[in-house]
């Protein structure tokens, strides 16, 4: 993509700042928006564009923001999903560091749509220095009369509060960010009752990601039709993709919807290092079934590649070599989901934990051959029957890798060893 | 109104019903731990998974509204496999140690896995994740952290329902376990309710653990006697010894619950202290004596009592007896103090404990006993001498007035004929010329009125220890020698009698009062 819209930050010095933001055209959407659209405008022009999640469901966005009451006489409120803690995932954490007023623009755009006189931005705790500068940011925008009362002379207000999260990943889904920020233990909610109407404090909310939300001033200046146009259509728009692991050029690329893994790993972030060969990919942060290197000509979109058996997820894409252990790979996502399992629902408190013993066993090969397929079915059992898609998320990685790479399983039983160990090297993996 | 059909069954029920209440109006059990009546929906267990047409994915059924032509599996293919793998999940780091827990025989871990599982484990025993057993968490309850399956029953109990908030879950994952908030303990009024809903053994009852095995046990129906809520509870004993309350569910009454104090008042019907024999008074000392020549002998006194009689009639009687009591009284022409005395420090709360320790004293109201004489026109009429008889009906008089008791005693002195009628040995009895084992409430048939007028049954439960008799019982044999032809033999009988004459039972069918009773006007 010739320009950068999600990433302007990387071209304009200082973009921090408001008095840079606003000398490239910032906040001139918001003031567009503020005055010359209806809130309903402005929902209808969110749908039309058919701008999708990023945060990782990729749910549309307008259709959320539609299912809030259009009668209330709660507060309605709009939490940012700041989150971000999907392993292999970094994008929202650099816009928030040096452009962070394209986040409130966005906020202030999308809290008018949605008849929201509060928004919180609940940014992970680990995020320091972006959590400063949102701040400051937010404290610039107060003074310069674009959060507050009566913003833009239009009668409309806002006030925008960021919360830090206090370090667990359970926090990114909706409503367990929802139950945090109440004060309580980041147990998701069963649904129903559904955010749009029971959601911060019992009230309406929405809950947006960030990157999902710095696309709405684009959507407003340019319009829905430009926006559709980008990628393909039921899932366009500009994308960040996050490239990590063994990779030439890792970092957060800005591309459009729907553009091919192979691409994105070869021709953008510059192919695997040292020599080495792809061995596989995550598409979609560590949650996501990962692809083979048969399996990566797929175009980078929500239903692409869903339709090749993944998910676009928070699009961190973690390339592995030919010198990564799957078994230990594997064992290195389930020692975290065994972790932030909240341990709410039966099956994904006591799934994860199973999981991540059974892995250690195999991949220190004291395990068994009927361990292979002990995985596959306590991953069968978890898949959709919790609250939350943590279960999920830990059961679709295990059930791909160990479809995928099931040879590697089954050695690691036969040798009684990982065959990939270098002799003499008491660790089976050097990045290990 | 929604028709839905589950396992082939169809049902029309109220809008907003779930799918797990809708079954049980049907008869079919859908298998659950976390869903509680009492307590808002958790959805943490996943044991009430069931298959609902139209639906890709398996749902829960405590949370899942009914709708309008909604089908429901509850037992097909996909739902067992979904059962069976939530209890392998549940069982994998349980310590299986149900020889020495004291929830074998009342376990929903036991009893589901042999209804929907049987499946050996496929956790290795040192694989186990290991959490601290047998941690006094409160007087009452104990906790055993690896056999909980984290179902959150007890955490969202001290959250809604008692607002106390001793308890928690800490932790993630499979290390998650339920704890004392930091600086609390699980002492308030309401704290055993915990141990009555945790569905497996993580929570046991300080108070009852490890003294019978529930299996050995039967249970009656009762209602508790420590206040005047009437909290419906069920009687566990086992030849004729009790061994504990727990609450019985009557949505007008206690929902689910009872207090504390209630439920160790079962202690204090058994023991001791308790009169086991008809007592007549010698020269200087009680002789043993005989039912029929004391009823006999009680009979004749207030036939011709050669003075004045006064009953004093307590709270702590059920409606038969105050029934039965007042007729008596009327035909004797005696006073009639009816007392509802609690101790002065006694208190209530705004839920279920009531300040009158009595279970009866609407009771009192319901037979016009409350508007009669006080118990100082009493002490008046004997100082005036003009009392003869003394009948102290479940009245402790002399315990009643504690500190101040000096008038008491020189009145029951001055009386010459006094007879108690009572549960418990007490110094007021020392005064009797003739004392009378009677039943508590755990060891009659017959009814309680709660404060807000509801008529309740009490049922025999055990039998009344030695020659302890029903009170009942006792009162109507007085009564059929003062009324010659009057046969009266059993509670229901005088219940029938007592519904006839008093306008507020009038049409109440002994038979038709049920299990949460029925209200009237008192």
């Amino acid at each position: 993509m010739a320009e950068r819209l999600l990433l302007r930050c990387r071209d304009i010095p200082d973009l921090r700042r408001l008095d840079v933001y606003r000398a490239h055209g910032g906040y001139a959407q918001a003031q567009k928006a503020l005055t010359e659209q209806t809130p309903e405008q402005l929902v209808e022009m969110v749908k039309a564009s058919n701008l999708r999640g990023r945060g990782g469901a990729g749910f549309p966005t307008g259709m959320k923001w539609s299912f809030l009451p259009k009668q209330s006489e709660k507060p309605v409120y709009l939490c940012v999903n700041a989150d971000e803690s999907e392993p292999g995932t970094f994008k929202d954490r650099e816009i928030m560091e040096d452009d962070p007023h394209a986040l409130l623009e966005g906020v202030l755009i999308s809290s008018f749509a949605i008849k929201c006189h509060l928004a919180y931005i609940y940014i992970r705790g680990e995020m320091l220095l972006g959590y400063e500068r949102l701040w400051t940011a937010v404290r610039e925008a107060y003074d310069a009369g674009l959060f507050g009362k009566n913003i833009f002379g239009t009668g409309f207000d806002l006030d925008v509060v960021v919360h830090r999260g206090a370090g667990a990943y359970i926090c990114g889904e909706e409503t367990g960010l929802i139950e945090s920020l109440e004060g309580k233990r980041a147990y998701p909610r069963i649904k129903p009752p559904f955010p749009a109407t029971h959601g911060l404090f019992g009230c309406p909310t929405i809950v947006n990601n960030v990157e999902t939300l710095v696309c709405v001033p684009h959507i407003v200046g340019r319009g829905a039709d430009w926006f559709r146009s980008i990628g393909p259509e039921k899932s366009p728009g500009p994308k960040l993709f996050c490239v990590s692991g063994h990779i030439a050029k890792p970092g957060v690329y800005e591309l459009p919807m729907g553009t091919p893994l192979r691409e994105i790993i070869y021709d953008h972030a510059g192919g695997i290092p040292n020599g080495r060969t792809l061995k596989g990919v995550i598409p979609g942060g560590a949650s996501m079934p990962v692809f083979t290197p048969a399996e990566i000509d797929v175009p980078m979109d929500m239903d692409s590649v869903q339709r090749a058996g993944s998910f676009l997820g928070s699009a961190g894409v973690i390339v592995m070599d030919d010198s990564v252990c799957m078994v230990w790979a594997l064992l290195t996502l389930q020692q975290f989901f065994h972790h932030e399992s909240c341990g709410q629902c039966t099956p994904c408190r006591e799934g994860t934990g199973w999981m991540h013993t059974v892995l250690e066993r195999l991949e220190a090969g004291r395990g068994a051959q009927a361990d292979v397929d002990l995985l596959l079915n306590v991953a069968g059992n978890m898949m959709g029957n919790t609250i939350c898609a943590l279960a999920d998320a830990a059961a679709m990685p295990t059930r791909a890798f160990v479809t995928k790479y099931r040879a590697e399983f089954e050695e690691h039983v036969r040798l009684r060893r990982c065959p990939l160990r270098v002799p003499g090297e008491t660790r089976a993996h050097a990045h290990g | 109104m929604p028709t839905v059909n589950i396992d082939g069954k169809k049902i029309e029920v109220e809008d907003g019903l779930t799918v797990i209440q809708a079954a049980e109006r049907l008869g079919i059990e859908i298998p659950h731990y976390c869903w509680h009546p009492g307590l808002s929906i958790s959805g943490n267990c996943r044991m009430c998974l069931v298959e609902i047409e139209k639906q890709p994915k398996l749902q829960i059924a405590c949370n899942t509204r009914v709708a309008e032509g909604m089908v429901v599996q509850t037992g097909s293919e996909r739902t067992k496999a979904a059962q069976r793998a939530v209890l392998e999940f549940l069982l994998l780091n349980h310590p299986i140690d149900c020889p020495v827990c004291d929830q074998a025989g009342e376990c929903k871990l036991q009893e589901y896995y042999m209804d929907y599982d049987r499946q050996r484990s496929r956790m290795a025993l040192p694989d186990k994740v290991r959490k601290h057993k047998a941690v006094p968490i409160g007087p009452l309850v104990m906790l055993d952290q690896e056999r909980c399956i984290l179902c959150a029953r007890c955490t969202r109990f001290v959250d809604e329902v008692t607002k106390t908030h001793e308890l928690a879950i800490f932790e993630r994952g499979n290390h998650c376990e339920v704890a004392l908030a930091p600086g609390k303990t699980l002492d308030n009024p309401y704290s055993a309710n915990v141990v009555d809903i945790c569905p497996v053994g993580a929570l046991t009852s300080r108070d009852f653990r490890f003294r019978a095995r529930v299996w050995y046990l039967q249970k009656t129906d009762a209602v508790c006697g420590a206040c005047a809520n009437g909290c419906n509870i069920e009687i566990f004993h086992r030849e004729g010894r009790i061994y504990r309350f727990q609450p019985r569910a009557n949505p007008d009454v206690n929902q689910y619950w009872m207090c504390d104090a209630g439920r160790l008042s079962c202690h204090g019907l058994q023991g001791e202290s308790r009169l086991l024999e008809v007592l007549t008074r010698g020269t200087d000392s009680f002789a043993v004596g005989e039912w029929e020549s004391a009823v006999g002998g009680l009979a004749s006194t207030l036939r011709d009592p050669a003075g004045g009689v006064a009953f004093v009639v307590s709270a702590q009687s059920p409606n038969e007896e105050l029934y039965l009591l007042r007729r008596l009284a009327a035909r004797a022409g005696a006073m009639v103090a009816g007392v509802s005395w609690s101790p002065a420090d006694a208190t209530g709360d705004d839920f279920l404990v009531k300040a009158d320790k009595n279970p009866n004293t609407a009771g009192l109201r319901l037979f016009g006993l409350d508007g009669g004489a006080s118990l100082d026109a009493v002490w008046d009429a004997i100082e005036a001498g003009r009392v003869r008889v003394l009948v102290l009906h479940r009245s402790d008089v002399v315990g009643w007035a504690s500190g101040a008791s000096k008038r008491v005693r020189e009145a029951l002195e001055r009386v010459p004929y006094v007879a108690v009628l009572d549960t418990h040995g007490s110094e007021t009895a020392q005064y009797a010329n003739l004392v009378l084992p009677l039943a508590t409430y755990a060891e009659v048939d017959g009814t309680v009125t709660n404060h807000a007028g509801r008529v309740q049954r009490l049922r025999e439960a055990v039998p009344p220890p030695g020659a302890a008799r029903a009170g009942w019982s006792v009162l109507a044999d007085v009564v059929a020698r003062l009324e010659p032809g009057l046969t009266i033999a059993s509670a229901e009988q005088v219940f029938t009698a007592m519904a006839a004459e008093v306008p507020a039972l009038a049409g109440i069918d002994h038979a038709g009062i049920g299990p949460h009773g029925v209200s009237v006007r008192a």
